[in-house]
């Protein structure tokens, strides 16, 4: 058997990773891979600290330790990671390899430059914009220089009326792959839910991201967008070759699309495989059922948790 | 679900309340008025007429608008306002060239109409004056209207504008059309400076800093007497030239070179064309970047900061490049300001000024120009017209001054646009760009 691509060929690495809020430890010391061209699951009950973990890879909070390594060409170099800790940059791009440590870099960058994209969990989307607009916003870190940061637009010149052009028919062409063609012209904020999740999606995914974060993309929708969804994502990951790492709690999205599962509870990662054994894992069949008190504290002294009660 | 009251007892009921709450708020305002009198003592004298006129007013015009309100209405589909959207299109076509042709041709209309002497104040007040309102109101919409920072301190930067222009007059010697863009580029200086310290803000906590930094701005023009000679302001510099030649009568002057005789109105007509085009190139700006990267990430940004920044988009930069161009155009303004007035003082800078421009961006609607422009013919040209209903003196006697009701009237506006027109007088917002339906592809 080979080993799971997260451990031989991963894109992402969580190093030991804590957040903490104050007296709150939301996220304790986690590590986990994500494999290149996987998709991963990221599950666990409410309040687990999934979402805070999103935050912390996305940028949007800081870590209050640990290290989130990303290369586009994949993390098998150790000693590169390691002398870019060393160094006080954010990132370093030698022979074509790139490497970003995410935890010291600004919202902003991570998704310009290390093409890291994410959804949120109550959609975000630019509601008075037309869908259209929406997806052609998403490509402004490709379209700003090729309008001279508004200079040649302003003058017209054809240099930029190329450049808008592909950017509408990338547009056409997700909106067309969502089902939304007809919808185009229609305001964001006035398409019905389900639509709006799957033009979140589409819209971060013209930012041409390297890896696509969903945050709980299937909430809310009801058995027939779950399934439509779950083909969008495999869609992604097979024929776009993009690495999705999501958040969900439907779990016959994440049965069904998951090459990997990392299983988050009180903040601790507790689980990390493959789907099938994840499923047996007594760990997260305990918390996410719920066991007699005896049978915990015994799960827990398995797992060498007992300390933290 | 209860059956909705017959319509003339619920009227009553709620005519009586409106009836009591306008007494309740007027009785002491209105029934008594205190006075001093010869013995510099104050006496009350009370007004009770009046004060029963204000309460029959207020339940007669509440009766009315609840028996208003609650008429049978036809219904409406809402497919409706989709349908007449081509129709809306068609027209916003022919509406541009027309509205332009007809801001070309007013002052000589009215020249022709008036004559040169009764054309001054409609070519100036009703002219040169709202077009600068219109400019102004234009840039403020690129902050407020598209990238949606509430900015109440508009008028440092005509100040900042109108100052750059009387300082460097004497200063530099060089001319209107040399300073103009200096006057502009200094202003944007001013909006990126004000713009850094407030990045991380928005909504009410932007608006007070702003607030905060048109004030002292003008407390600094009013106390920084070397400079700015403080409450006098500065005055003194040349009057408008047509491209050197003066508008001055005799041989020299620009009446003489094109064989005209010498109006005063010459003048006013040739600042009113150069308001005219710069307000038309403020215009132009809005609108192609309102459809390049830059314009819509103004825009994205006032939807949604945090997806801006999760797609990439440096809020910063977006955020200073809406201030500064803002403020640029404001800078213009001031500098056409001050060869207009030719005397710049600080009480023309007062926060005012600013609340008179943001109303003009709100009424109009945020992020139309056609709202913008027609907002400040509103609130500027009625404000205006008030002062020429003198007339009204033989009605209410010689005390009674209509130019004192003009905030009451932009307040009056304010309470219709609420009520009737919540997203301002332009509310639709035009996408930037559109696809066609699939089968019509060319």
């Amino acid at each position: 058997m080979t080993a799971p691509r997260w451990i031989a060929e991963p894109l992402l690495r969580v190093d030991r990773l804590t957040m903490r809020f104050g007296g709150l430890v939301a996220v304790n010391d986690v590590s986990f891979a994500v494999g290149r061209g996987d998709v991963t699951a990221l599950i666990g009950p409410n309040g687990a600290g999934k979402t805070t973990l999103f935050n912390c890879l996305t940028g949007f909070y800081k870590p209050t330790v640990g290290r989130i390594a990303f290369s586009r060409m994949g993390l098998q170099d150790d000693s590169r990671i390691e002398a870019l800790t060393a160094s006080a940059r954010r990132y370093s791009r030698d022979g074509g390899q790139d490497l970003f440590l995410l935890e010291r870099m600004p919202d902003y960058e991570i998704a310009k430059r290390a093409k890291v994209a994410r959804t949120f969990q109550n959609i975000r989307l630019f509601a008075g914009m037309s869908a259209l607009e929406n997806l052609i916003v998403a490509q402004h870190v490709a379209l700003a220089p090729a309008s001279g940061y508004g200079l040649f637009g302003l003058l017209g010149l054809p240099i930029y009326r190329r450049a808008e052009q592909a950017a509408v028919e990338k547009a056409e062409r997700w909106l067309e792959r969502i089902g939304l063609r007809d919808r185009a012209n229609d305001p964001a904020g006035a398409l019905p839910y389900g639509d709006q999740r799957r033009l979140e999606i589409a819209r971060a995914m013209c930012a041409e991201p390297c890896l696509l974060c969903l945050d709980e993309p299937a909430a809310g929708l009801n058995g027939h967008e779950s399934a439509e969804l779950a083909r969008l994502l495999r869609e992604i990951r097979d024929l776009d070759g993009v690495s999705i790492l999501l958040i969900e709690h439907d779990m016959s999205v994440v049965m069904a699309i998951s090459d990997h599962i990392v299983v988050l509870d009180y903040g601790q990662k507790i689980a990390d495989g493959s789907p099938a054994q994840v499923r047996e894992d007594p760990a997260v069949i305990a918390a996410y059922l719920g066991v007699e008190e005896a049978e915990a504290d015994a799960i827990e002294s398995i797992l060498g948790l007992e300390e933290q009660k | 679900m209860s059956a909705p009251q017959p319509l003339l007892p619920r009227a009553f009921k709620e005519a009586s309340l409106a009836a009591v709450i306008v007494g309740g708020l007027s009785y002491p305002i209105i029934a008594f008025r205190a006075e001093p009198d010869f013995n510099n003592a104050l006496a009350l004298t009370s007004r009770w007429p009046l004060f029963f006129i204000f309460c029959a007013l207020g339940f007669g015009l509440r009766f009315l608008l609840t028996l208003w309100s609650g008429r049978p209405k036809p219904a409406r589909s809402e497919a409706a306002p989709a349908l007449e959207k081509p129709g809306a299109m068609t027209k916003s076509r022919w509406l541009a060239p027309l509205g332009l042709a007809a801001l070309v041709a007013y002052p000589i209309v009215i020249l022709v109409l008036l004559g040169p002497q009764a054309a001054l104040k409609w070519v100036d007040t009703f002219g040169v004056q709202i077009l600068l309102y219109i400019l102004l109101g234009w840039g403020l919409n690129i902050a407020v209207g598209l990238a949606g920072l509430l900015d109440l301190g508009y008028a440092a930067f005509y100040a900042v504008g109108a100052y750059a222009y009387a300082l460097l007059v004497p200063l530099t010697g060089l001319s209107f059309w040399a300073l103009l863009p200096v006057c502009g580029l200094l202003a944007a200086f001013w909006g990126f400076c004000i713009g850094f310290p407030v990045l991380r803000l928005r909504g009410d906590y932007l608006a007070i800093v702003t607030l905060a930094f048109a004030e002292i701005v003008r407390i600094v023009l009013v106390n920084w007497d070397v400079v700015t000679h403080g409450e006098a302001g500065l005055f003194g510099f040349p009057p408008v030239t047509f491209f050197g030649l003066p508008f001055i009568p005799g041989p020299r002057g620009f009446a003489a070179h094109v064989g005209l005789p010498f109006a005063a109105v010459h003048k006013l007509i040739f600042l009113y064309f150069v308001v005219l085009a710069l307000a038309l190139l403020a215009n132009f700006v809005s609108i192609r970047l309102r459809r390049l990267p830059l314009g819509r990430a103004w825009e994205a940004l006032r939807e949604d900061e945090i997806a801006c920044r999760a797609l990439g988009l440096d809020t910063a930069n977006i955020k200073l490049t809406a201030f500064a161009l803002g403020a640029f155009f404001a800078g213009i303004a001031g500098c056409i300001f001050a060869l207009r007035q030719g005397v710049v003082s600080p009480s023309s800078f007062t926060f005012n000024e600013s609340a008179t421009i943001l109303a003009i961006v709100v009424l109009g609607g945020r992020g139309s120009q056609w709202g913008v422009a027609l907002a400040a013919v509103l609130i500027v040209g009625a404000s205006e017209l008030l002062r020429e209903l003198a007339f009204l003196k033989a009605i209410f006697g010689p005390d009674f001054d209509p130019a004192q009701y003009r905030m009451l009237l932009v307040g009056l506006a304010m309470v219709a646009m609420m009520n009737f027109r919540p997203r301002g007088i332009v509310s639709a917002r035009q996408p930037t760009i559109t696809l066609p339906p699939a089968g019509e592809r060319a």
